[in-house]
């Protein structure tokens, strides 16, 4: 329960934490920490307009989307304790029910019928569609050196396996989450949200027609999402079984530091060209592999 | 004690197969309500007997059934494995039939009442052959019924046999069927010669003092064909388009899943090899899932998509049962129990979400007397059942909670999930490009179906076609919802439908010690389903709250976003091929994309009219069938030479004949 209610805290700050980053560096004066924020609290008061050619599929994906994060939350675990529901391959689960949010944003698109949002729903679905192999070895990877398949059970037992180069594990658990994190979340550098044209987006052409209530459920669940792999960031680099206090600190120190991650990986590199990022996402898909290597060494199973 | 009442009811069933033929003289309109009486009869009593199997509690329980009436040695015998395939069966044939009532309706004023006795009474042979088919062990009835199979399956086929592509589809059909019987057959003869005994019961006897791998690779073949895993399967992705669409339906869900029976029964009595054929098994089944779906992505008729998917599912239940036999091979009981469950779930699976999303496309058909994707568009709001049926088929066949095909899949990736961390350097590898395989085909089936739903329901309607459409008949959605409550309830409390699988498992692979394993999973799938009941439970709730709340603010209705450009037509959406151009640029060395355009010549000053076209071929069926055919033909025309025409020519070779029988008898050759 623990873990669920301090996601909930990091959403709320996350956001806001990219933003101000971001204007630091590039030295602007930049809103405050809780504009974000402000800005969903402001939409949710706010009525919609809705395409005349859409139907209720554009009507009810914002929520499907968003339940399905929530839902997401549930098999998420903290610390020592377990997530609230925990069960074998619960990562199959989690990763699954995200995959329907996306299937019900990406029809959403194409059922407004217009050009743009069919290509970013083209977009959004190739992208993603190429990172779940990547999620899934980096888990089969967990599994394997701790020995169990659900996430609490993984995170539980990461580093008391006994093996000594569990921090080199850590790292690469690291690295490749926040890659695929970013992937996920539409972010630099496959795609940038505040890039002007629509031609050139992704996830922001999808919503082009969202407005009001929709657009802040919609808002919401990406703050959600981030919130949520930096649970499992932290949940990589922190042992489950230090002090609950201090894990409640550096939960949030995580958390902070990896909003500053994404707006450092945005304020200093550049968006990919469109026709690079599949080769991006398969290159993440590669470090994997490489990842899985090395536990197949740290496991003696190979040499 | 229960002897007679099975008398009875194998009586019954001979009476129900030799009233069928009274189809061809009732008058037309009884005709359809004559067989579906028929059908009726037969589907309750095949399911008693299924269920009384399902039911016992005796370790391996089994049915036999000898039929007094014939004395060629017909006998049936039910055992677990058997009683789920019925089952699996019943569904789907009784939902397409009640489905066919509606769909054939515009045909009964254009065809005559022969076609309609010969439709029907191939229905119901297909049907009567397939409960065959998983009934009978020995080898000589169970080519016969498997023969009738084909062969009724090609009369529905060609049902439209006035289309000449059609029946030219039909005869490639019927002719694969044979070749995929030929292996069969050769293998059971192999069998026959060795141990004296035609039958699946003489496989075990045989198995055990020859080498598995060799009549099992024949099988596979036999099998593989009618299953349509790849490279075998180059009839599916054409028959299936052109048959009626309860019969693609009945076809994809069900008939295809008999090569999956016949591999069972196969598998049950391997005795070695099992590493090696788990292998083979896997690594086919993991080309055919993810080469299925992607061709599936740049199909543009809506029925061969649905087709190319069915390959993939095939190929998902082969990795279910691969995983099974490998687990087999190393002792691995979890891996060997939740593979072989996963499988054999999706089996049932398959056959009632593939079901419903033909159903669907042939209510489209229907509606729009269009298949081709690129010209529909808009047609939730003209039929709005049909596209919520078909987005239900559409979210269960890419395995999303809360809906059956998500079950089956976690089964399988449980089972590798938990063999990880105990398989060896060979086995975690293979594993792990099975994981990477199976999570590759989910994101594939999603990119598949988010481009056919969205393309067919959503958006504005891309031609007139798609503008007139108008809903199908509530005969044709009704009998859906049959289908429809089944997914929905496999997925939400997939434990209830789980076990039986499990105990049907443990029975046909002798797994006895598996308690804990299975008990691990049921409490695995309870959670699942409690968090599926959360997460539809948290839908409703905001949605419930999403509409009261916009009912207090102003909503209003304009034209969608056009970044500025205000004269919108609907030629300008994203099409299902730029929706696909993106993949197709990556995946272009499976899938020879051909595009057709004339360059703009240097001395154009003003272009003419120009057309493009891009059309994606099957690279097997080019190197498998069409190059052999092609070769063949070419001979044949090259030995045609001396089909002159003049009597004087064919005297000529009569006389060269005799000539030589003559000379060849003289000097004592022959």
């Amino acid at each position: 329960m623990l873990g669920f209610v301090l996601i909930f805290i990091a959403a709320f700050f996350f956001p806001g934490l990219i933003l101000r980053t971001k204007s630091i560096f590039s030295g602007r004066k930049g809103p405050g920490i809780f504009q974000p924020v402000k800005d969903i609290v402001l939409l949710l008061r706010k009525g919609s307009v809705f395409s005349k050619t859409t139907g209720f599929i554009f009507q009810i994906a914002p929520v499907i989307n968003l339940s399905a994060i929530l839902c997401a939350i549930l098999v998420i675990p903290f610390a020592n304790q377990k997530a609230i529901i925990s069960f074998e391959g619960d990562f199959v689960f989690f990763s699954y029910l995200l995959a329907l949010g996306k299937f019900f944003a990406i029809i959403a698109a194409l059922d407004a019928g217009s050009s743009f949002e069919g290509m970013g729903a083209s977009r959004e679905a190739f992208f993603s569609m190429l990172v779940e192999p990547a999620f899934f070895i980096l888990l089969a990877t967990f599994a394997m050196f701790t020995g169990y398949t659900s996430f609490s059970g993984i995170f539980s037992h990461f580093f008391i396996t006994g093996n000594h180069y569990v921090l080199i594990y850590s790292i690469i658990g690291f690295y490749l989450l926040v890659q695929i994190a970013m992937i996920e979340n539409s972010r630099v550098p496959v795609d940038d949200p505040k890039t002007h044209l629509e031609l050139t987006m992704i996830h922001e052409v999808m919503i082009l027609d969202n407005s009001g209530f929709d657009k802040a459920l919609i808002h919401i669940g990406s703050y959600l999402k981030f919130a949520i792999y930096g649970a499992l960031l932290y949940n990589v680099i922190v042992p489950a079984g230090w002090n609950i206090w201090l894990q409640i600190v550096l939960f949030l120190t995580v958390q902070v530091a990896f909003a500053i991650i994404v707006g450092l990986i945005e304020s200093f590199r550049a968006r990919n060209k469109m026709n690079l990022n599949p080769k991006f996402i398969l290159v993440i898909s590669a470090i994997a592999w490489l990842a899985f290597i090395i536990i197949l060494i740290l496991t003696d199973k190979l040499i | 004690m229960v002897f007679l009442p099975w008398i009875m009811n194998a009586l019954l069933f001979l009476i129900v197969s030799s009233l069928t033929f009274l189809i061809f003289i009732l008058p037309k309109t009884y005709k359809y309500y004559y067989t579906l009486f028929l059908l009726a009869v037969a589907v309750t009593l095949s399911s008693i007997w299924s269920f009384s199997i399902l039911s016992g509690n005796n370790q391996t329980p089994e049915l036999t059934l000898e039929l007094p009436v014939i004395k060629i040695g017909l006998v049936f015998t039910i055992d677990s494995i058997s009683a789920f395939f019925i089952l699996v069966i019943n569904i789907t044939v009784l939902v397409g039939f009640l489905y066919a009532r509606g769909y054939l309706e515009p045909y009964y004023k254009i065809k005559n009442a022969l076609r309609f006795s010969i439709h029907y009474f191939s229905y119901l042979w297909l049907y009567l052959s397939m409960i065959m088919v998983v009934m009978i062990r020995e080898g000589l009835s169970f080519l016969i019924a498997w023969e009738i199979m084909a062969l009724s399956s090609f009369l529905l086929v060609i049902f439209d046999a006035e289309v000449r592509t059609i029946l030219k589809t039909g005869i490639n059909y019927l002719i694969q069927m044979h070749v995929g019987m030929f292996f069969i057959l050769l293998a059971f003869l192999i069998v026959d010669k060795a141990t004296g005994q035609m039958s699946f019961n003489a496989l075990g006897l045989y198995f055990s003092n020859h080498s598995n791998i060799l009549l099992f690779i024949l099988f596979f073949i036999g099998f593989g064909i009618k299953a349509g895993f790849i490279p075998l399967h180059t009839w599916l992705p054409q028959a299936h388009p052109a048959a009626p669409s309860h019969v693609s339906g009945v076809m994809s869900g069900v008939m295809i899943k008999m090569g999956i029976y016949g591999m069972l029964r196969v598998l049950m009595s391997l005795q070695n090899d099992l590493l090696l054929i788990g292998i083979i098994i896997l690594v086919i089944s993991l080309i055919s899932g993810v080469l299925g779906v992607m061709m599936a992505i740049v199909q543009h008729d809506l029925k061969s998509l649905l087709a190319y998917h069915s390959i993939e599912n095939i190929g998902i239940i082969g990795i279910g049962i691969g995983l099974g036999v490998i687990g087999l091979a190393t002792h691995n009981t979890a891996l060997s129990m939740l593979g072989f469950s996963g499988g054999l779930l999706h089996v049932l699976n398959h056959s009632l979400f593939k079901s419903l999303l033909f159903y669907n496309a042939g209510s489209v058909y229907h509606a729009t007397h269009t298949r081709n994707i690129e010209h529909l568009g808009g047609l939730m709001k003209k039929m709005p059942y049909t596209a919520v049926l078909f987005l239900i088929g559409s979210l269960a066949i890419c395995g999303l909670p809360p809906f059956n095909g998500f079950i089956s899949e976690y089964l399988i990736y449980a089972g590798m999930f938990k063999s990880l961390s105990i398989a060896n350097l060979y086995q975690s590898i293979l594993v792990l490009g099975t994981i990477v395989g199976l999570s590759l085909i989910g994101g594939l089936a999603i990119f598949c179906f988010t481009k056919a739903f969205g393309m067919v329901f959503l958006g504005e309607p891309r031609t007139e076609k798609a503008t007139m459409a108008k809903e199908v008949s509530q005969e044709m959605i009704y009998p859906q919802f049959i289908t429809v409550a089944f997914i929905v309830l496999i997925g939400l409390a997939s434990a209830f439908f789980v076990k039986p699988v499990f105990t049907i498992i443990s029975r046909a692979f002798n797994l006895s010690y598996v308690a804990p394993v299975t008990e691990h999973a049921i409490s695995n799938l309870s959670q699942i389903s409690l968090l599926s009941g959360i997460f539809v439970l948290v839908v409703i709730l905001l949605l419930l709250y999403r509409n009261m709340h916009l009912k207090t603010k102003p909503v209003s209705y304009c034209p969608t976003w056009g970044c500025g450009y205000s004269v919108v037509t609907s030629r300008q959406q994203y099409t299902a091929t730029s929706y696909a151009y993106n993949y197709n640029h990556l995946a272009k060395p499976v899938l020879q994309t051909k595009k057709k355009m004339e360059d703009i010549r240097e001395d154009e000053i003003f272009p003419e009219k120009r057309a493009f076209e891009s059309h994606n071929d099957d690279i097997f069926k080019k190197i498998l069938i069409d190059k052999p055919v092609d070769w063949v033909s070419r001979l044949l025309k090259r030995i045609a030479v001396m089909q002159t025409g003049r009597i004087q020519h064919y005297i000529l070779y009569a006389f060269v004949y005799m000539l030589v029988v003559f000379l060849l008898t003289y000097f004592n050759l022959i």
